[in-house]
């Protein structure tokens, strides 16, 4: 994450995005985006208009998207906002990207219960179908990122690729993925582990067993 | 009124007050790092942490916790002490060990709170973070790593100056404060953020690896910039003034300074006139001072002399000159070196009326060719203030950015005489409407016409707060009102002296006449700077700038305030007095005093006012002339560059690369380190 840092400015980049404005469907959604918020305090929808943006971006090149700085200052120009509070919310939040990405950005969990559930051994099933964190493979298919907690602590190991999580990992199972993903097909989401739907426990209650039939008070235990 | 107790003791603390604010009243010190009074609360730095009952048994951050009823706040607690310990360890994590080669060392926040309240031991041993350089502009040094990410520098920008320049940028431990695409902070008053930063991250660039501030000897000047008169730290080491620091005044300039006032330093050694010059054959040749003033005596004057006062003059020197001329029998004297003639028989019609704070509580204000932000900062950054508050600002004149909402009328100063619709229900509905009006204004016949508008919408009128006066007129030259003080003005301001013709003109730092004007007079120049003055002049009389002199000087609200001295002035320049008083003795005339005490007595006996430092009492507005009118175009600001507004600034590197810089878009590389 220290590393993060958004793409430089250069003339190639004011060529290639200096004109970038909303595609009508865009600029529909982004006017009802800003409407969700009171009278001058539209800056309120900095982040939706981020995201739409990024998104648009991925459409126009075939990626997950990212936010080029041009971008930034057409979303602040429509927010009548400073730019530099749009780079702050931008290099804030990782679900941004500030730097161009592939069409696939794997960001594979690290934190803790990832980690103790095998979230190493995922990383080194991604290493070795050649991808390198914050790098893009040279097909331009896949990102590999390492992010912190994505909340799927009960499925773990995860990773999220753009707007899916796949959970349950083993290396098997996501090297499947990635190669369905490779192939142009959609591969099922969520958990990977046959018979569990979502987080339900696998196998047997291990904890609150007694809640199973009916509710129960534990608190006189504690 | 909540009533609490702090270490055991009872106080009562005024409603609304935090936590800190109450210990502060209660005499306890309370280490600080990212609050600061007169920004928001950011509460990030956790350096104040104190015990709070009721609560939760833990230590809080007193800055952004209110003060409430039946508290009781422990400030010595081992809590407090082991939690102080701990924030102080957090925060030099990751700050470096370079006090040695920092700027800031010796008047650096975190090393003294870090004596004070750390543990003086460290016990960690991994890696520091390192942060890359960020450009700032020619005044802002950055060292990032030093940063402890307090945001002062950030809320500064976006709340006072009003430019949302400087951002943090990344998140937790990689948090980085820069510009946008490290552009320069272009703010007029951006190098503020180096006396708020707490740490060595944000120093001055021109200051760099000066001097030390013990080594620093501190003397308490006003400034003379513009005409807010901004209170300044002159600190000097020998015979050089190494840098200007803002003073505390609520009532002039708060704890801010302009950058140009700040930085007129290096313009102090610069050019400077350090022997008197005479000009033979049209050109000019270094002379001794008994030769200059023979060359004068053998002109002899007599009452064929004026006397022009220039923008930074003190009062003193003014009367000096004043006196001289009366001992010839003159009493051409005008200090409004661009041509205005104005009325200046009623000062309270020439002055800042509602006080420079108190313009920050107007709700309606009509600026009539005024580029406020360029001619006094520090008026703009009030308005700024009184626009949060819900003011409805109104400008006749060309438009420039206010960095507040205000309406543009247009710039026919007629509209004046007849303001429209929206103004009108803004005024009428206010309960301390106030109108501004600038140099630009004032030549136009803005001074009547507003007259009658502060008739009309009874400008003056008595409040809760006591009598409310809305009329003001905002000058730019710091000795504007001590001139017209003095009696610098004449009927047809400097067209009465070009008419009558006289055998000498003394120009006192007078570097914006005009003087082709003067084509048939001799041109005695009683100035510091090699400027304009100095190449029309025929006599150059090298005299004190404002950090060289003791003077009283008298801001555009009419507050008296005098300067002291820092250093001499080098060479053989002296002050500005002693060569008035040298003159009269080669022209043969008595003045009346010998010393500068005698000076200043002599002044304060002939206006009263001047004697006493504070607000002069100028008594009640005039009646507005009838059927005064204001007419004509405002084409522009007197303005044009306002880094290089004065002789010294103009002498100034810093300055004229600020102008190049930021004004004019040059690039500049930097020197590879």
């Amino acid at each position: 994450m220290s590393d993060r840092h958004p793409e430089p400015d250069s003339s190639e980049l004011r060529a290639r995005w200096g004109g970038f404005v909303w595609t009508a469907e865009n600029a529909e959604k982004a006017k009802e985006i800003i409407a969700r918020y009171p009278a001058g305090r539209q800056r309120s929808a900095v982040m939706p208009l981020l995201d739409l943006a990024q998104r648009q971006v991925g459409a126009e090149t075939q990626t997950q998207g990212w936010l080029p700085l041009p971008v930034m200052e057409y979303v602040a120009g429509q927010l009548e906002m400073p730019v530099i509070r749009v780079l702050e919310v931008a290099t804030f939040y990782m679900m941004y990207n500030i730097q161009p990405v592939g069409r696939f950005h794997v960001q594979v969990c690290g934190t803790t219960p990832c980690m103790l559930r095998g979230s190493d051994e995922i990383m080194a099933a991604c290493h070795k179908r050649g991808m390198h964190l914050g790098h893009t493979t040279d097909d331009g298919l896949f990102t590999l990122t390492e992010v912190e907690c994505m909340g799927n602590c009960a499925s773990a190991p995860m990773v999220q690729i753009n707007d899916d999580n796949y959970e349950d990992l083993t290396a098997e199972s996501l090297n499947h993925i990635l190669d369905e993903l490779a192939a142009g097909r959609q591969p099922k989401t969520g958990t990977q582990l046959p018979g569990r739907h979502t987080v339900e426990p696998v196998g047997a209650l291990s904890t609150l067993t007694a809640m199973a039939e009916a509710n129960h008070d534990y608190r006189g235990e504690w | 009124m909540p009533k609490l107790k702090v270490d055991g003791v009872e106080l009562e603390v005024p409603a609304g007050a935090t936590v800190l604010q109450a210990c502060e009243l209660a005499g306890k010190e309370i280490p600080r790092f990212c609050y600061h009074e007169r920004l928001s609360i950011a509460g990030n730095c956790r350096m104040c942490l104190v015990e709070v009952k009721p609560g939760p048994p833990k230590p809080q951050a007193s800055c952004a916790l209110p003060a409430s009823e039946g508290q009781e706040i422990r400030t010595d607690s081992e809590m407090v002490k082991k939690a102080r310990e701990g924030v102080m360890e957090f925060l030099l994590i990751n700050h470096p060990l370079d006090c040695p080669i920092c700027d800031q060392g010796g008047e650096c926040d975190l090393q003294d709170q870090s004596v004070a309240y750390g543990r003086g031991k460290s016990r960690y041993d991994e890696n520091k973070r390192a942060v890359t350089e960020k450009y700032m502009g020619p005044l802002i040094k950055t060292t990032m790593t030093r940063c402890i990410h307090c945001t002062r520098c950030v809320r500064f920008s976006e709340e006072i100056a009003g430019v949302d320049e400087i951002g943090a940028l990344y998140r937790g431990e990689n948090m980085q404060i820069t510009t946008y695409l490290e552009g320069a902070a272009k703010h007029e008053l951006s190098a503020n953020v180096i006396d708020l930063c707490p740490v060595g991250a944000l120093t001055s660039r021109p200051y760099a690896f000066e001097a030390r501030p013990w080594e620093l000897k501190k003397a308490l000047g006003v400034d003379v910039s513009d005409a807010v008169g901004s209170n300044i730290r002159i600190d000097s080491r020998g015979r050089e003034v190494l840098r200007i620091l803002p003073r505390v005044n609520d009532d002039v300039n708060e704890e801010w300074l302009s950058d140009r006032a700040r930085y007129v330093v290096d313009g102090l050694t610069r050019r400077r006139l350090d022997k008197p010059w005479l000009r033979k054959d049209s050109k000019l040749v270094a002379a001794t001072w008994p030769e200059a003033f023979n060359a004068i005596a053998s002109i002899n004057p007599g009452a064929s002399l004026a006397v022009i006062s220039g923008d930074q003059v003190d009062c003193e020197t003014m009367f000096a000159a004043k006196a001289l001329a009366r001992a010839l029998g003159s009493s051409l004297l005008e200090g409004r070196q661009t041509g205005l003639a104005y009325t200046a028989s009623n000062m309270a019609a020439v002055a800042f009326n509602s006080t420079l704070s108190g313009i920050e509580e107007a709700d309606a204000v009509l600026i009539v060719g005024s580029h406020v932000r360029d001619e006094a900062p520090l008026v703009n950054t009030r308005l700024r203030k009184a626009t949060r508050k819900g003011a409805k600002v109104f400008v006749i004149g060309p438009k420039w950015d206010p960095t507040y909402p205000a309406t543009f009328l247009g710039d026919d100063a007629a509209i004046l005489n007849d303001v429209p619709a929206d103004v009108v229900a803004a005024f009428e509905a206010a309960k301390k409407p106030a109108i501004i009006v600038g140099g630009a204004g004032l030549a136009k016949g803005a001074l009547e016409a507003g007259l009658a508008f502060a008739e009309r919408f009874k400008l003056v009128r008595p409040t809760d707060s006591g009598e409310w006066n809305g009329f003001n007129v905002l000058h730019m030259a710091a000795s504007r009102m001590g001139g017209l003080m003095l009696g610098y003005a004449q009927a047809g301001g400097l067209g009465d002296l070009v008419a009558a013709k006289p055998k000498m003109v003394i120009s006192l730092g007078a570097d914006e006449v005009d003087y082709t004007k003067f084509a048939g007079s001799m041109i005695v120049h009683i100035g510091h700077h090699g400027d304009k003055a100095a190449h029309a002049a025929d006599v150059i009389l090298p005299a004190a700038a404002f950090t060289e002199k003791d003077g009283t000087y008298v801001n555009t609200e009419g507050r008296v305030q005098v300067s002291e001295r820092a250093v001499y002035a080098p060479g053989d320049a002296r002050e500005d007095w002693t060569i008035l008083r040298a003159m009269a003795d080669s022209l043969g005339v008595a003045v009346g005093f010998d010393s500068f005490d005698a000076l200043r007595a002599a002044m304060i006996a002939e206006v009263p006012a001047l004697g006493a430092e504070g607000l002069a009492d100028y008594g009640a507005l005039p009646a507005a002339p009838k059927g005064a009118k204001a007419e004509g175009l405002i084409a522009g600001y007197p303005i044009k560059d306002h880094y290089l507004t004065n002789a010294i600034a103009r002498s100034s590197p810093t300055l004229q690369r600020c102008s190049a810089e930021l004004l004019h878009g040059e690039t500049f590389a930097e020197a590879a380190e």
